[in-house]
Formats: C-alpha cells, structure tokens, sequence
C-alpha cells in the first residue's frame, strides 16, 4: 500500500538518523525571549499544546517525549535535520499518523485544551479543525471549482450558491482568484506549480480550519512561487494559526514568528525566531543555523 | 568485428530484427486473412473451356468460375489415373465451381489441362444465386408464367434481362413478407400458446379448486381458440403470397445443352458477370460484402451471411461487460483498499492471478456444470416450473456463456484495477483525508475516479479475449444456428435465455462442420476477418472511451 510506503519511508529515515545519539537528553522546553527582540510565548494565548509526546513506529521511538506549546494566531515553524521528526510531529496535530500501521502514540496533544487523542474523538471532525497542506501540492483530478469545494461537498453542502461564494473567498484567501477566475471549470492540473499549492491552500482554507499544518509547502516550487507562498502565509495568520515545516531556514527567518528546532526526535529549542537565529541558546541549535550538520 | 560487437550495434540490430519479425507475421496474417477474405465477394467471370479427352476423344465443355490453378507433378498424375503425355514433368490442374449442384451432383471439380482449349468468356451468362443447391451458371431461354413461356430472350431482346431482374426483386420482396408473417406474427401466437399451455399447467401446480381450475382452463381455451382463428387467418394470407412467389419461373440452358426450370422463389439474385463493366462489378462488390454483413446464413452456413453471428457476439460482449466490471472493480477495490495486506490477502491475490492461465475449455465446463446445471436448473425448478420437463434456464444460454466469460476474464479486470488504484499517489488519498473526508469518501469521490482508466484497461483486455473465445462457449450457449437473435421486439427484449450465434464458433462450424468445403472455405477468411475487424472496433471504441478519461484525470505523476 503506497500511503503506508512512504509513510514508513521516512520513518526509516528517522531512525537511521536516531541510532547514533540514542541518549540525548530532552532537552529545555521552551524559553523565554531574552531581551524582548520579539513576542514573548508566555504572553500569548496556546493553540495547541503538546505534553510528553512519544510516538514510535514498531520499536523505534521517533518522538521521545516533546512539550511544546503552540500560540494562536501565530506563525511557529518546525526547523531541523532531515528525520529528526519534525514532520513526524506536524503530522500528529490532525492525527495523520493514524494512517500508519505500526504506529503508537502517547501522551497528549491538546486543542483549545481538548486531548485530540481521546478515544471518543471524531477524527474526520478533528481534521476539519485543523487543515494540512502537503509538500508536493495534490489537488484532485476536479475542476479548479470542485478542488476547493470538496470539503464543503463533504459536509453536505450543496447549495450553488452558498459554494459560489465559499470558493470565491477561499481563492481571493489563497490569493489565486484573480489568476483562476475565468477558467473555474476548468482541471486543476492544468495549473502552474505554485498555483496548484495555493489551490490546495484555498482548499483547506475553504472549509475554515482553526489550524493550518504547511509540511515544507514551497519545498517542490521555484523562488517566485516561494515569494507568493510566503506572502501568502503572512496574509493568513490574521485569521488562522499557522504550523509550518521547512528545510530552508532563510524560510523560517523570514515567515514565522516563533521558530521550534528538533533534533533526533526531541525538541531542543522553541523560542522567538528572531532570539533562536540571532542569539541560539544551545550549541546544537547553533551549529544547525550556521550550517555545520543537517 | 571486435570493435563492432563493442559498439553495442548488433544489439540493435538483433532486438530491431525481432520487432521487424513480429510486424511482419502480423501483418502477414492479417494480409492473408484480408486478401482471402476480400476476395470471395467479386463477382468472378464465369470461363467456357472445351476439353477433349486425349484417350478417348469425347470433347467435354465446362462452364463456371475458375478458383484456383494447381501445380502437380506427372507422377502423381499419372498415378492417380490420369493421362499424361510423355515427357511432360509437371502437370497444371484447375478447380472450377461450375455450380448447378442438383443437376451435375458437383459443384466444384478438378479438370488437367491436358487436351484443354483456350478459356472464353462468353457474354450473356447468369450467374443465379439460389436459396437451395448454391449457385447456377447458364443461359437464359425464357421467362414462364404459370408454366407457359410468356417472354422468350430472342424476342424481347435487351429489355428480357430488365424484366428478369424486375422479378427477382418481386420474388425477394415476397420472400420478406413471408419471412415477416412466418418469423413476426406467427412466431407471437405460438408464443401466446405456449404461454397459455404453461399457465394451465402452473394452475394445475398451484392446487386450486375443482371449480377454480375448470375456470382458468375454460377461459386459457377460449383464448387459444381466438388465436387458433387469428392463426387461420394468417395461413391463408401465407398460402396466397407462396402461390404468387411461385408463379413466375425461369428456362435457364446449361452449357451441355439441357433446359432447366428455376422458380423465382428460389433466386437470390441473378448477376451477369462477363456483361458487367468494371465499375458495376464493384458496385455488386460492395452489395456482396453488405449483403455478407447484414444477411441471414443459409446451406448450412456456407451461404448467405452472418448477421446473427455478429449480433450474437456483440450482445454477449456486451453483456459479458455488464457482469465483469462491477465484480472485478469491487473485488479489486477490496483486496487494495481494505484487505489487510498479509499472507491471505496475497494467496487470494495469487490464486485469482492464476485464474486467468486456466484452459478456457475448463472454464466452459466449470460453467456447464455449475451455472447451467445446478443455477440454471434450481431457477428453473423455482421459477419456471410449469415449463418443466423443457428446461428454460438450465439449458447452454446467452446469459450462461456471459456469465462463464465474465469468470474467464475476471482475473484480468481485477489486476488492471489494482494497477489503477496503485498508480494512485497516496500525496492525493492524504489531501483529501486531511480535509475531513472518512476513507470510503476518499475512495470514491477521489481515488475510484481516478482509477478509471485502469479499469478500462481490464476492460480492453477482457473483450479483446471474449470476444475471440470459442471452446467454452461451445458448452454454455452458442450453437451453429440459432433461430432468434437474442434481442427483439417483445417483452423483455433481451432474451437471456436464448442460444446465439457466435463468429469464432461460425468460423470453426464452417471451416470444419460443413459438408461443402470447397464453398466454405472463403467464408472461414471471410468470417475470421470480420471477427477481427469487430474486436479492433469494440478495443478502439473501449481505447478511446479510456483515453477520454485518462485526458480528463491527467496528473503530473503520470
């Protein structure tokens, strides 16, 4: 089954990653700005909060025990090696790794203080709270329309009207209305790079999450496309609380307002962007922001 | 040669060879077929040759179509009885279809070319396509009208062969309403009796009273009588078009001098092949290939046309279709989808990939057996039982050699499927979970659509191999003649139940069934040429319907 390839894939990786450091020590959760370059996080409303997440697939611990806290309306990028679990991380907010098969989770994660892990937990409901833009964009073999109304169709939602307006607002949201306008009907396929990633971000926008999880989003486009993304990102966070997943740190520099560095499964440091680029306080952080490993 | 075998160019060359080789014997067998088949419908001149014995000294005159030369050598000649000048090597034989089988006994004979004059083409011969004893070769004398000569060729002169012809068309149209009244309305009231005789027996079946019973009978023979008078009626109006068809006659004189009477109601059509220009030959080229096409059979099937044989194949395609998608679809969609991917999962996988290398004949018997015999005869039992002893569905039938085909191809619906549903990008599956959508939304909102044209695929496959099948179909419901198409007029216009014709079934019953094989033997090309034609046309047709698709779910992972 391919979803569970790829899936188990990067599980792979992180372990192959992990076997070499197999006692690194959990390190501080989070710290506080230290000379008010930036928003403190303990001034902020959290989102989500992560408590004591360990999630291992078969007998290797990807996640060994993360605490993180995420604020609303903000946006807080995920930084670190390839495999050290980021991704891994992201995809527990709205429960993807349900999909794989070997995979256990403990501990909690909590929602506006509600553990998303609890059994009676609807997940379909789960993840139309909070949405996921993957890394390479994957709109489905409908028109540019049909794309976006999807998530409403899902729910019942029938009514012309009512999806004319949705997905009106959801492509101006994702800044691509004026690009598609005259031709909604019609395959997204036929769309550039950059316009099927703002599609799919018009997608998941258009059934209103709380939460928008970006997995590497602009990993797959060209500089411009990037530029867009970006920007688009920035527009966003007025309404939705923003998780982004990124390889490119000039990235996380320049989008996010608070910045979580991972490494071998464990979450080494969270802060402000500006404080964790400028002024890293762990030695490992450092050497991944100046380019020594990773 | 060092150097050369280093350059990688004999590769080239061996694997270039072996796609050369393929092309050619494709094209080879195709050609052969096409040629072959092509060629029976023009209309051949018809040769006089004088032969004068060169032992005895009697001249023989023969008058027919020339088919085929043959090299022997004198030897064999000459052993086989014949005459063989000396010196002579190799000796040159010719077949010719000199036709009028109820006055020669053959129709077709081998004569050497010994002793034999050059081959003339006289003008004005008949060429009579017949409905009985194929066809005759002679000169028309005169036309007869209740057994007096009406018209003679010598006085009318050219207009004679425009008023044989206006009779021909007479006759033909005869034969139509005949065949209409015979196949249409008396073949409805035999039904309507038949049906009336099953209900008095199901009333029987059903227990009713004394009273209840002699009601049903009474009221069932009352309506049998008015079908009884109505039967009547049609007998006298069939009575009077034969004694019109029969009417008219024609004198035909054979090439050995003798006159022959051929009634109207036995000619086809009558053709003047040495008058006709080329263009009119190939206008009566073109009707021969229609007529070919869209006619019924006759002699045993090596005459007429195979109309019903096409018909039969396409609806049991068809149908065939109708069962095999869903079943393969679903079952594809289980074992991809949900099943758990463990060792049972991949037995079953394998068992039913391994289906698809079974003998086909094994098939046909597993469905004789099963489907007919036991489903079939269970339905019977249950549904049909006033009918009973004749079996109605536990008897070789339309739907039992559909249903045994689409057992046949199952296995390769299933694998195209799961290919289809493999090649799905699980990036798209997540795209739409992550949206909310359970896993049976995703399924088929987003990835059965998308699998589509891998379903086609299969679907290609399974007609392409239907369609060409004939072992097991010879045991589940396709017969050499078939009395009704399988779709009509009346309720409930597809007649599941009834045998049909089928043209790889026709081929073999021609090629090997037919008491006449020197005239069967251009049907056989003939026949196998529309078969191939017809697959080539339901695999396009299938093709571009996936095509379609493909173009309308195109992603860049393709």
């Amino acid at each position: 089954m391919t979803t569970n390839q790829s899936l188990t894939n990067s599980a792979t990786e992180t372990n192959t990653a992990m076997s070499g450091q197999e006692n690194a020590k959990p390190m501080i959760k989070t710290q506080l700005s230290q000379d008010g370059a930036g928003e403190r996080l303990i001034d902020l409303e959290t989102k989500l909060e992560v408590r004591d997440l360990r999630l291992s697939y078969g007998q290797d611990e990807a996640l060994k025990g993360i605490n993180l806290d995420i604020p609303k309306n903000r946006v807080t990028a995920f930084i670190g090696p390839s495999g050290c679990g980021k991704s891994t991380l992201l995809r527990c907010f709205n429960r993807m790794n349900d999909l794989v098969d070997n995979c256990t989770i403990k501990g909690e994660i909590r929602l506006d203080g509600e553990n998303i892990y609890a059994p009676k937990v609807d997940v379909a409901e789960l993840r139309r709270q909070i949405g996921m833009v993957f890394q390479k964009p994957n709109p489905f073999p409908k028109s540019i329309y049909e794309n976006v109304a999807y998530g409403l169709r899902l729910q019942g939602v029938n009514d012309r009207r009512t999806l004319d307006e949705v997905v009106e607002s959801s492509l101006r949201g994702a800044a691509l209305w004026d690009e598609v306008k005259d031709r909604l009907n019609d395959n997204a396929f036929g769309l550039s790079g950059g316009q099927q990633q703002r599609l799919v971000i018009a997608r998941a926008i258009a059934i209103e999450p709380e939460v928008l999880l970006l997995d590497e989003p602009a990993s797959a486009l060209d500089p411009i496309s990037t530029l867009k993304i970006e920007e688009l990102i920035n527009e966003l966070k007025e309404q939705y609380t923003i998780v982004i997943v990124t390889h490119n740190m000039q990235q996380a520099a320049r989008v996010s307002d608070f910045t979580a560095f991972l490494y071998m499964g464990t979450l080494i440091e969270h802060t402000d962007t500006n404080t964790l680029f400028t002024k890293p306080a762990t030695k490992q952080t450092e050497d991944y922001i100046t380019g020594r490993y990773g | 040669m060092k150097q050369w075998f280093k350059s990688g160019a004999p590769w080239i060359w061996l694997t270039g060879g072996a796609v050369t080789l393929s092309v050619l014997m494709v094209a080879g067998l195709l050609g052969l077929i096409a040629v072959r088949g092509f060629s029976h419908f023009w209309p051949a001149n018809v040769t006089q040759v004088e032969i004068v014995n060169p032992s005895t000294g009697e001249t023989e005159v023969l008058m027919g179509e020339l088919v085929r030369a043959q090299t022997v050598t004198a030897v064999l000649a000459r052993e086989a009885g014949n005459f063989v000048p000396e010196g002579q090597d190799l000796m040159t034989r010719y077949l010719f279809k000199q036709g009028n089988r109820d006055q020669t006994g053959n129709d077709f004979i081998w004569r050497f070319e010994t002793g034999m004059s050059e081959f003339e083409y006289p003008q004005g011969v008949y060429t009579i396509e017949r409905r009985e004893w194929g066809n005759f070769y002679g000169f028309p004398v005169a036309i007869k009208k209740d057994g007096q000569e009406v018209t003679t060729l010598d006085e009318a002169g050219e207009s004679f062969h425009q008023q044989v012809q206006d009779l021909v068309r007479e006759s033909v149209a005869y034969h139509r309403s005949i065949r209409a009244i015979e196949r249409g309305d008396i073949g409805r009231i035999n039904r309507q009796i038949e049906a009336l005789r099953l209900n008095d027996r199901q009333a029987e079946l059903d227990g009713l009273t004394e009273s209840e019973l002699a009601a049903v009978f009474a009221s069932n023979a009352q309506r049998r009588d008015e079908l009884e008078e109505e039967y009547q009626v049609l007998r006298e109006e069939l009575d009077l078009l034969y004694a019109d068809m029969r009417r008219n006659g024609l004198r035909m004189e054979m090439i050995n001098g003798q006159q022959v009477d051929i009634n109207f109601a036995q000619i086809v059509a009558i053709t003047m092949p040495n008058d006709m220009s080329t263009f009119a030959k190939l206008r009566e080229y073109f009707h021969q290939i229609w007529e070919f096409l869209t006619g019924e059979p006759r002699e045993a099937n090596t005459e007429g046309g195979i109309f019903p044989a096409i018909f039969g194949t396409i609806t049991m395609v068809f149908v065939m279709s109708i069962m095999v998608t869903p079943f393969g679809v679903l079952a594809a969609i289980y074992l991809r989808e949900y099943a758990k991917q463990g060792p049972v999962t991949r037995m079953v996988r394998i068992s039913v990939y391994n289906l698809a290398g079974v003998p086909s004949i094994v098939f046909g018997v597993f469905g004789l057996g099963f489907f007919i015999y036991f489903l079939g005869g269970n339905i019977d039992r249950i549904f049909y039982e006033a009918a009973l002893p004749s079996p109605t569905f536990g008897t070789p039938g339309l739907f039992w050699a559909s249903l045994t085909l689409a057992l046949l191809t199952l296995p390769v619906v299933i694998v195209s499927t799961e290919e289809g549903l493999a090649r799905i990008p699980s990036t798209i599956r997540q795209g739409s979970l992550a949206l909310g959508a359970t896993k049976s939304e995703t399924l088929w909102r987003v990835v059965v659509p998308l699998a589509t044209p891998g379903m086609m695929t299969g679907l290609i496959l399974a007609i392409a191999r239907a369609a060409g099948e004939v072992a097991p179909l010879m045991l589940v419901g396709v017969v050499k003649l078939a009395p009704t198409l399988p779709i009509d007029g009346e309720f409930p216009f597809i007649h599941l139940e009834r045998k049909i014709m089928h043209l790889g079934f026709h081929i073999f019953d021609v090629g090997f069934q037919s008491p006449n094989v020197e005239a069967a033997r251009p049907l056989v090309y003939a026949t196998a040429l529309t078969l191939v034609a017809l697959i080539v046309i339901l695999n396009l047709t299938a093709i571009s319907i996936r095509n379609h698709l493909r173009e309308k779910y195109r992603s860049d992972s393709d």
